[in-house]
């Protein structure tokens, strides 16, 4: 590990160039987050959140055309999507996919082996598990349905947040994760993610709205613009946001709507 | 994800050794009509049954291909060898202890000694052209079922099979139906009396060892009435270089009342080609299950059928399919609804891998005049990789006004999104793979006994592997 090029930061990421396919959308990203820390990246449809999401995951879809990230010390741009997940990095999907046939229960047990590079056997599996839904409320019935088939929004959003829980990463990044919930799905979502928060994890929290910051309480909040982080501040930043729009923000940084 | 790098499937075709085997007779290949009458005499066999092979080579020899389904261009007749007889002493009244050793060897590799003593209720394995042990569990014994292999079943008792031998499928049914009446020889013959429930399902496995050998098995249950009867077979083939050909004919009568279900699990060698009929007759009330998966072989053409013969029979298809690269998996079902108030459902469910092709073929038929019948038809299909493909043919011919018919046909691909999702789990791309697939079968999973459900799960790993690079 050389502190040079990661600053010692759990995730670097410096001038990151990028987009889905063949268009380009990120235009220089640099962000870092540690441990403990609710940084949150705000902007309107379009700017590139969810870009930055999907890239630092490894979606297939999308490219880096410069730049790098660091998460713990490696270098991600060329690792797969699982290899991300066992060094302990977490996306909460705005679309979950659907996946017939495979049970939640089965299917995290072998998320949780592969993650965690054991081999818990199903009785001892089910245990923990069980402790993890009754820590976020959830009915025992969720464990033995079909991974988010014919999930409502909301509880396709309670289906990342229990996956979370059982994965216990050590970077979650939630894009969008409050898109499409009413006020009181929105809260119960929020709540889970404040009980999973620890001193050692970080929490990177990709949103168009002010809302579900009112419970996440972020340290640090970009303003994200036509690929580029163009305003950095603290909580009063997302206030600032939720009265006033992203109109201020386009003028201020000379952007034409 | 990088692209999958093919490899042949029979590269790591688990199942594709060859024991060493001697042979009390082989047959020279290709067919003849001296050859049929030697094999009859050979198995000493009453004069109607010659009869009926001569009548089933007559009609081999003047039928044409089928011009429809996989392609069987490649099958050359003269090359097969359609008898073979192993050599060991047949003795009805065998164990396990008394199996040769190198035929235990044999039933060792493909699994049949955990499923003997699990839940062995009868065993009839069928060891090429003869089957080399058969067993009944004595309390069935009592009851009077009846379960042999067909050669001892036409020994024993051949006024039952001489009442029902080829009614439902006669010689004249298909090419392939013809060369089996010629040549057929082993498969399973199952009686059971009025009222009797056979608890645990009856077994059977199957596998051509010879190369060039044909395997033309004859199957014939009876289920009388209000009796029930659950028959698994399992079949796995060896490796050979040149094609071999499978073709057996199945018949199933359920009698009134009378509960069968027949379940198929094939994984044959990449080389062969398995052309099957199987057709059943389902009387008042009876219920008929054919519940069957293809994996493997060249090319399979099979559409177990339902003859509903009675007012209120119930026929369920089950058809999965798997095909790898450069296989054809042409299957499907047919439900004939000739008795009013009968209803059916036909679930099809097919992957194609890589450069492999499924097709579902169906019929549905009702009769005129026959009031509310229902029928289910449900077909899925999975594609995985750049250049699988999938078809489907769904035929129907409803020719009465009070029958009401579904059909939902679905295909997906699995989707980069999926795997991306599944990976970022942590499942790296194979387990991600593997999860769609197993997720996409496991409806049909829930439908086999434990050990069958653990094979099964083998052999379409087997059948991933050859697809997953």
């Amino acid at each position: 590990m050389s502190d040079t090029k990661h600053n010692g930061n759990m995730l670097e990421i410096k001038g990151l160039k990028g987009g889905v396919e063949d268009t380009p959308i990120l235009r220089g990203i640099d962000l870092s987050v540690n441990g403990g820390e609710v940084h949150a990246i705000m902007g309107p449809n379009g700017s590139g959140k969810s870009t930055l999401a999907n890239i630092l995951m490894g979606n297939p879809r999308f490219h880096i055309s410069e730049g790098e990230m660091y998460f713990r010390g490696e270098l991600l741009n060329e690792l797969e999507p699982d290899e991300r997940a066992r060094l302990g990095l977490f996306l909460a999907f705005q679309y979950p996919s659907e996946i017939p046939g495979v049970s939640m229960d089965k299917f995290l047990r072998d998320a949780y082996n592969s993650v965690k590079q054991d081999s818990v056997s199903v009785g001892k599996f089910a245990k923990k598990l069980r402790k993890k839904m009754d820590d976020l409320e959830m009915d025992e019935s969720f464990a033995s349905r079909y991974l988010n088939e014919g999930f409502s929004g909301g509880e396709k959003k309670r289906s990342e947040m229990l996956q979370m829980a059982v994965l216990e990463p050590k970077l979650a990044v939630l894009d969008e994760t409050d898109s499409g919930l009413d006020i009181d799905a929105l809260r119960i979502v929020a709540e889970s993610v404040n009980k999973l928060k620890n001193p050692e994890m970080g929490v990177l929290v990709i949103t168009h709205y002010q809302r579900i910051l009112q419970y996440l309480e972020p340290d640090y909040v970009y303003i994200m613009l036509q690929g580029r982080i163009v305003e950095k501040g603290g909580p009063e930043l997302a206030e600032k946001l939720e009265d006033k729009g992203y109109d201020w923000i386009r003028e201020k940084v000379g952007l034409e709507g | 994800m990088s692209d999958t790098q093919l490899k042949p499937a029979n590269q790591d075709y688990e199942y594709g050794w060859h024991s060493e085997h001697r042979y009390k007779f082989k047959a020279p290949p290709g067919l003849t009509e001296d050859l049929i009458k030697d094999i009859s005499k050979r198995k000493e066999e009453p004069e109607w049954m010659l009869e009926k092979r001569l009548e089933g080579f007559r009609e081999f020899m003047q039928k044409p291909m089928p011009t429809w389904g996989a392609d069987l261009s490649a099958i050359d007749f003269n090359e097969i060898i359609y008898y073979l007889q192993p050599d060991y002493q047949k003795n009805k009244n065998q164990t396990w202890d008394d199996v040769p050793d190198d035929l235990k060897e044999t039933f060792e590799r493909i699994g049949i000694p955990e499923a003997e003593r699990k839940f062995l209720a009868g065993v009839s394995n069928q060891f090429d052209s003869e089957s080399v042990y058969s067993k009944l569990k004595g309390a069935w014994e009592e009851k009077g079922v009846l379960f042999f292999d067909m050669d001892t079943g036409l020994k024993e008792h051949p006024d039952i099979v001489k009442e029902y031998f080829g009614t439902l499928i006669p010689a004249s049914d298909n090419k392939f139906a013809a060369l089996n009446t010629a040549v057929w020889s082993g498969g399973s013959f199952i009686y059971v009396p009025p009222g009797v429930k056979v608890g645990l399902p009856l077994q059977a496995y199957f596998r051509i060892n010879a190369e060039n050998a044909g395997q033309f098995e004859r199957t014939l249950i009876i289920v009388d009435k209000d009796a029930e009867v659950h028959y698994i077979e399992g079949c796995t083939s060896p490796s050979y270089s040149t094609n071999a050909l499978h073709s057996a004919v199945v018949e199933l009568i359920a009698h009134e009342g009378a509960t069968l279900r027949y379940t198929t699990l094939q994984n044959w060698y990449s080389s062969v080609y398995n052309l099957v009929t199987k057709r059943s007759k389902a009387e008042k009330n009876a219920r008929v299950e054919w519940i069957d998966y293809n994996g493997g072989s060249k090319a399979t053409m099979k559409y177990p059928s339902v003859y509903l013969a009675g007012e209120g029979a119930h026929a369920e298809i089950v058809s999965i399919a798997t095909a790898n690269k450069d296989q054809h998996q042409d299957t499907g079902g047919k439900a004939i609804h000739a008795a009013p108030n009968t209803t059916s459902k036909v679930t099809a469910k097919s992957i194609s891998f890589d450069g492999g092709r499924t097709s579902y073929r169906g019929l549905i038929k009702v009769y005129p005049g026959m009031e509310n019948c229902k029928s289910d038809i449900e077909c899925d299909a999975l594609m995985m990789g750049p250049n699988a493909e999938s078809d489907t043919y769904p035929y129907m011919e409803i020719e009465d006004d009070t029958a009401q018919i579904e059909h939902e046909a679905t295909v997906s691909k699995i989707g980069e999104e999926q795997l991306f999702y599944l990976m970022s789990r942590g499942l790296t791309e194979e387990q991600a793979k593997r999860t769609i697939v197993h997720g996409f079968l496991d409806e049909f999973e829930r439908t086999l006994p434990m050990e069958y459900a653990v094979e099964f799960n083998r052999l379409v790993d087997l059948q991933m592997e050859g697809s997953v690079g």
